[in-house]
């Protein structure tokens, strides 16, 4: 029963229950015009304490989709938070409002305390480098809809493993499908943070942190590539100096599997050469699109409205 | 040769990594103590090398699990009539409220205060302890 949970965590619902958000998106998929007053009544919050374009207009075209209504704000300094409320008082007044409150938020932890002041359901959208659990729906939807499994995977993580909190969720929610192994290719600095590779350890799941992205492309079914985010760094030089060390380009693209797939969060910001674009094994694009449908099958569920 | 008289009544904690019994000292809150205490630190020890000890002249109630958390190798000796009656070795509790603070300076509690700071256990062979809101991780001894 998903109706009235919260998803603060990509292992929050199990896998069936997972299945079930990615059985109703796929309906969506095939005949989206058949759910556009599935919502109507219905008003979904949006709490951005920092900027966001994608996820914020997925949540938003998501819910207008299904005939909601959007509320919410873009920017803190647009807010009651810029006067200095804390999160749980503008959690227990936009609840008065609102339906479902999907909240992002520069500090971690903070959608986790939202849920605990909150009587509807809490959505993160990412809080600080933590965790991005819708950006993990999409992309095991992603993986589901062109591997027809989320099992048996070798999984490739590239870029900003430290602060890429889409990384750090996806690795937490497909380390739960049995078999997927992970290649955590990154320069050290940039390493997951010690809690992902101890739950990786704890659970016998097979991993790798290797620096060089072209001498493990090849054992890949999946390279999930990230951005280094200059918003996560509290230096500018350190920022600079890592900003380019992982580029994938059609030369590197040559050493993969013809049945690999890359996966990009997005923006990407030149850690992808263009020259990838055209490539067929690049999915960075399709995945935002299937972004808009999970959150479409998420937020029904929550609601109850399916 | 520092000579510390040894107590009748009360309660000794041993066996506390050197370095350690300064940091137990202030959480037991000894400093404001009425009654006797004493802290010695880089005792001579043959198992450890140096140690930290605390005797406390008074039979005070205090959460074990606490130490723990601090230095999961001590022994706290309860002294009735100058012989010890009873050794306790703390264990870790499986969750500690406003006890541990996080140290990601990133995490939510850093800046919202009025969130009671909450850790669970997540390996007790190595002390770790996890965060409820960030999931940093803090190892009891190290960090």
């Amino acid at each position: 029963m998903l109706k009235g949970r919260h998803l603060l965590d990509p292992t929050d619902f199990s896998p069936g229950e997972l299945d079930e958000i990615f059985d109703f998106a796929d309906l969506i998929i095939q005949s989206p015009a058949q759910f556009n007053h599935l919502c109507d009544s219905s008003i979904l919050a949006t709490l951005f304490y920092e900027p966001s374009t994608r996820t914020r207009f997925s949540f938003e075209a998501a819910m207008l989709r299904l005939g909601g209504s959007v509320v919410g704000f873009s920017e803190p300094t647009s807010s009651s938070v810029a006067k200095g409320e804390s999160v749980a008082d503008t959690i227990r007044t936009v609840a008065c409002y609102a339906d479902i409150i999907v909240m992002r938020h520069p500090k971690e932890g903070a959608p986790r305390i939202a849920s605990q002041y909150s009587p509807v359901p809490v959505i993160n959208a990412g809080d600080g480098g933590h965790l991005h659990p819708t950006q993990t729906l999409t992309d095991l939807l992603t993986i589901r809809s062109v591997k027809h499994q989320l099992t048996g995977l070798t999984i490739g993580c590239c870029g900003d493993l430290k602060f890429g909190r889409t990384v750090h969720s996806l690795i937490k929610a497909a380390s739960r499908y049995p078999d997927n192994r992970f290649v955590l290719i990154s320069p050290k600095e940039l390493r997951v943070p010690d809690y992902v590779t101890a739950d990786l350890a704890a659970k016998g799941i097979a991993f790798q942190e290797v620096e060089r992205l072209d001498e493990v492309i090849g054992d890949l079914d999946i390279l999930y590539m990230t951005r280094v985010q200059k918003e996560r760094f509290f230096n500018e030089d350190d920022y600079v100096r890592l900003k380019d060390v992982y580029i994938l380009n059609a030369e590197k693209m040559r050493l993969a599997r013809k049945d690999m797939i890359v996966m990009h969060p997005l923006p990407r910001v030149g850690e992808i050469a263009y020259d990838v674009d055209s490539d067929p094994r690049a999915y960075y694009f399709k995945q935002a699109k299937f972004g808009m449908f999970v959150r479409m099958a998420l937020i029904s569920k929550l609601l109850g409205a399916s | 040769m520092l000579t510390i008289t040894s107590i009748k009544n009360g309660i000794v904690i041993d066996h506390i990594r050197a370095g350690l019994g300064i940091r137990m000292f202030y959480e037991l809150g000894l400093d404001k103590a009425d009654y006797t205490v004493a802290l010695i630190m880089n005792a001579t020890s043959t198992h450890m090398g140096r140690k930290d000890i605390i005797k406390i002249e008074n039979n005070v109630d205090f959460d074990v699990t606490m130490l723990a958390l601090i230095d999961p190798n001590v022994t706290v000796n309860v002294i009735e009539d100058e012989h010890i009656v009873r050794k306790v070795k703390p264990e870790l509790p499986e969750r500690v409220e406003d006890v541990i603070k996080c140290k990601n300076p990133r995490c939510i509690t850093s800046v919202e205060k009025y969130i009671p700071q909450v850790f669970t256990l997540v390996n007790r062979e190595l002390g770790q302890y996890r965060c409820q809101y960030c999931d940093e991780i803090y190892t009891v001894g190290k960090d």
